[in-house]
């Protein structure tokens, strides 16, 4: 589909959708929300773009291939392991950083946001790869 | 000793680093470093020689009480010497003979691991660090046979060498673990104490055979022996180094290791025995008849194999003296005799018996050594190889039991060996001379440095016997368990086993007479052999290996048939009968659960969802099917969302939106919708669909009111805010009580995402 009104909108939905997206990664720990549904939202803008545009277009927006998207979001995940490993703790034990800002009040940084990030980014990844190889004409 | 096998690796891996401009000079770095270790081990000879055993054990995986345990006894140092020294001759070898190919580096790093295990296998006292080391020796074996992976010959026969010793590798490992499951460990110390209990157990012959099965293969005994024949594909420093001088005496040395554990019985002496008096005979009979001089040479080996085989086996107080003796007599003039083909080989380009002629002028040297190695070989004095042969027969002559058709064998053997030797003799170094060499020669000179050594030791230690006898004795009293006083000596006099040496060589010089001056008697003599022995082993192998090929492709095809509804039809009928016997046999099939439908927009929404389902299976369109699964999915969210399942709605909610695109897209790929099923496979279909639903939905509703163990639940609810400072828990279950778990999903997504565009993409190429 050509469509000039869905490119234009496209450009401005796809900061909502990223917001969102980001949203619900960083909230899913005390509210619904988290890095798996964060990675589909993710995906689910660029769905919204291959509407508008053809998927080389979006390969070339994105300039980073789906697969690395995969192997960086594994390498978070292994990476949120790395504290408990250097503490000495039960492997995949949580370490947590509290850091106190006057805007937010006081905010919990911890080795599964990590996680999450890790999952989220995987997540988009997995998606995109399907994506991109099913609508890449044959 | 680690510290050896460390060095070994080390230097393996660190010759890729050596810079191109001197890595000509890499066979002699390792050569001298073989040469060190050689020294290494030459400085603990007065010390194994008083009597002493070194131990080692480093913790490995201590709670599966396997650890790395090394001794290094009168039986293993010999094996150490050995393999270190030829080594050395061995590389220094190879530094002229494999200059003019390409891959050296690959080759060295070969031979050099090579090396390193094999002292591994022979320093390990545990065994199954022992049998790592062993197979290692095989895959090198296999790496170095095929070191000519452009000829078709040479993969071919590797991987039969590989296919015949890998076989026996298994058995030997199950072997081992039978012996250990009888003692309850894998150290050779346990095993020797607990000798007489292993013994008497009735797993005992089991283990025998299949640690014997082992030893054949990998000892190239009769009827294994024809992948050493194979084996000669590779270039000839391997031919020298393994399979001749150590990596075939592997066996041996694993026979000599486990006969204080398994040796001594009927069932050791029968076997062992006879299969090596076969292999012995065997071996030296086809031996005079073949015409290439590599392949001359591996028969004369399997015999010496064999009749190393035969001495453990027979089991007489001088036997395993005899056989200590011989291993260093052979070692000595086969890998000599090796070298000295390849040299042959080399400068005139040729391997076939029948073509050499007269060369004793022009390389006066590689006479003078071929003369030494080839009387070493035919057993005649001054050389070791005459020690060792009176010793053999003294041997045989003790034997309790038929010693004088022993006696028939062996002299028979030694005839053909005898023959052998002098045919090798004088058809290569004497007559007229139809080669010429001269420009070679200069070129190759340095080959004939390392056979000269060890022509020379065969001289020296056939004068001198006593520096041998003082290596050998701590050994012997390893194997055999008491101290012996050793006297090896040239001269023992006029006697009996003085007549028998001089009936061989008089018998082998008559047949050698007889074939030299019969031009035909040779090609009649093979044509006899083939109708006699038909069977060729290499073909009986090769078509063993198609047929069993054949036959399991076609086993396969009968579950692997590629139709994907089948293998659908296959999975669900199976996990439906799998569910419901296990729902019957555990459960039964009444329900008792509060289920309801109330309020009544749930009921509406089942209904819904109901409808749409209905719709999808009847609508004549692929993309109606599509949108109608997609309602069913996000009236299941809105359940999810009414028993206050927020994260899960939220989540079907995305996947159905995210389904719909991709099938769209996949859609997109296929040909029109046509409903090609006649009226009896859609039956078909529509009983194992339901029959599936209803025993998911009964699950389903069994499901909830099983309450195996006491609910997890609480304990996540009950921390999750505590420990894991997150209130929503389930993302905290998520994230990080069950972390490990998702980051297998994680792992599992991302793998079936390479699988999809991995298999999509080879579509495309047309593949």
């Amino acid at each position: 589909m050509n469509s000039i009104i869905l490119q234009i909108a496209s450009k401005y939905l796809r900061i909502i959708f990223l917001l969102f997206a980001f949203i619900a990664l960083f909230r899913g720990h005390n509210q619904p929300g988290g890095g798996f549904i964060g990675g589909l939202l993710a995906a689910l803008y660029i769905v919204y773009d291959s509407l508008a545009f053809t998927s080389d277009q979006i390969k070339q927006q994105l300039k980073v291939r789906p697969e690395s998207y995969m192997g960086v979001g594994l390498l978070c995940v292994l990476l949120s392991f790395l504290p408990s490993i250097v503490t000495g703790a039960p492997l995949m034990q949580g370490a947590w950083l509290s850091v106190d800002s006057s805007v937010f009040g006081e905010i919990k940084l911890g080795t599964p946001l990590l996680f999450d990030l890790g999952v989220f980014i995987a997540v988009m990844g997995v998606t995109l790869m399907f994506l991109f190889t099913l609508s890449t004409k044959k | 000793m680690l510290i050896i096998l460390i060095l070994y690796l080390v230097l393996a891996f660190a010759l890729f680093l050596i810079p191109k401009n001197i890595s000509k000079q890499t066979p002699l770095l390792i050569a001298l470093v073989q040469l060190g270790i050689f020294a290494f081990f030459i400085n603990y000879l007065p010390n194994i020689a008083a009597g002493h055993v070194i131990n080692q054990s480093i913790a490995w995986i201590p709670h599966l009480e396997l650890n790395l345990e090394f001794t290094l006894d009168g039986l293993s140092l010999i094996f150490a010497l050995l393999i270190s020294f030829i080594g050395f001759l061995v590389f220094v070898y190879a530094k002229t003979y494999m200059k003019s190919y390409t891959g050296t580096a690959r080759f060295y790093f070969y031979l050099t691991l090579f090396s390193g295990s094999m002292m591994g296998l022979v320093l390990s006292s545990n065994f199954i660090q022992l049998f790592i080391f062993w197979e290692l020796t095989s895959i090198l074996s296999f790496l170095l046979i095929s070191f000519f992976n452009e000829k078709e010959q040479a993969r071919k026969a590797a991987f039969q060498s590989l296919f015949v010793t890998g076989f026996g590798g298994l058995c030997l490992f199950v072997g081992i673990i039978l012996i250990g499951s009888i003692v309850d460990s894998y150290s050779l110390s346990v095993w020797l104490e607990n000798a007489d209990v292993i013994r008497s157990d009735n797993k005992y012959f089991p283990a025998l055979v299949l640690v014997l099965l082992g030893v054949f293969t990998k000892s190239a005994q009769f009827p294994f022996h024809f992948w050493l024949l194979g084996a000669m594909q590779a270039p000839t420093p391997v031919s020298a180094y393994l399979h001749s001088a150590t990596m075939v005496k592997a066996g041996i040395f694993l026979l000599m290791r486990l006969y204080p554990v398994l040796g001594g019985t009927i069932e050791w002496t029968y076997i062992v025995s006879v299969i090596g008096a076969l292999t012995m005979l065997v071996g030296a009979y086809v031996a005079v008849t073949q015409i290439d001089i590599k392949l001359i040479l591996a028969y004369t080996t399997i015999s010496a194999l064999g009749i190393l085989t035969l001495l453990l086996g027979i089991d007489t107080k001088l036997s395993v003296k005899a056989a200590l003796v011989f291993l260093f007599v052979h070692a000595f003039y086969k890998a000599a005799l090796f070298m000295l083909a390849g040299f042959l080989t080399k400068i005139s380009g040729t391997r076939v018996l029948y073509k050499f002629g007269g060369l004793i002028k022009h390389t006066p040297w590689g006479f003078i050594i071929a003369m030494l190695a080839l009387l070493s070989m035919a057993g005649i004095p001054p050389m070791l190889g005459f020690i060792g042969k009176e010793l053999i027969y003294e041997a045989k002559f003790e034997s309790p039991w038929v010693s004088s058709l022993l006696i028939v064998l062996g002299v028979t053997a030694n005839v053909f060996m005898v023959a052998v030797s002098f045919l090798l003799l004088f058809k290569i170094f004497w007559g007229e001379s139809r080669m010429d060499v001269t420009s070679a020669l200069s070129k190759y000179k340095y080959l004939l440095i390392s056979p000269g050594i060890l022509a020379l030791l065969s001289l020296g230690l056939g004068l001198f016997p006593d520096l041998l006898a003082t290596l050998i004795e701590p050994a012997i009293s390893i194997i055999r368990g008491y101290d012996i006083q050793l006297k090896l000596k040239l001269w023992h006099g006029f006697n009996l086993i003085l007549g028998i040496s001089i009936i061989t060589v008089l018998g082998g010089t008559l047949l050698f007479i007889f074939i030299y001056n019969n031009k035909g008697a040779i090609s009649a003599w093979q044509r006899i052999n083939n109708r006699l022995f038909s069977i060729d082993f290499t073909r009986v192998f090769s078509t063993g290996l198609e047929k069993f090929i054949t036959f399991s492709s076609k086993n396969t095809h009968l579950i692997q048939h590629g139709y994907n509804r089948y293998y659908i039809i296959t999975i669900i009928i199976f996990t439906s009968l799998l569910l419901s016997f296990q729902l019957y046999m555990n459960r039964g099939w009444e329900i008792n659960s509060d289920f309801t439908l109330r309020p009544f927009y749930i009921s509406g929404l089942v209904v819904i969802i109901t409808l749409s389902a209905l719709m999808s299976v009847f609508s004549k369109n692929s993309i109606f099917t599509v949108t109608a699964m997609a309602v069913t999915g996000y009236g299941i969210s809105l359940i999810y969302l009414y028993y206050s399942a927020v994260d899960l709605a939220i989540t079907q909610i995305i996947i159905e939106t995210l389904m719909v695109v991709m099938f769209v897209l996949v859609l997109r790929r296929l040909p029109n919708f046509i409903k090609l099923s006649g009226r009896s496979t859609k039956i078909r279909d529509a009983v194992i669909a339901l029959s599936f639903g209803v025993i998911m939905t009964f699950l389903a509703l069994k499901a909830i009111n099983v309450d195996i163990h006491p609910s997890i639940s609480d304990y996540f609810v009950e921390n999750s805010a505590v420990k894991a400072y997150g209130k929503n828990v389930v993302n905290v279950i998520l994230v990080d009580f069950r972390a490990l778990d998702t980051m297998g999903e994680v792992t599992v997504l991302v793998i079936a995402a390479l699988g999809v565009f991995t298999l999509l993409n080879l579509k495309k190429s047309g593949k």
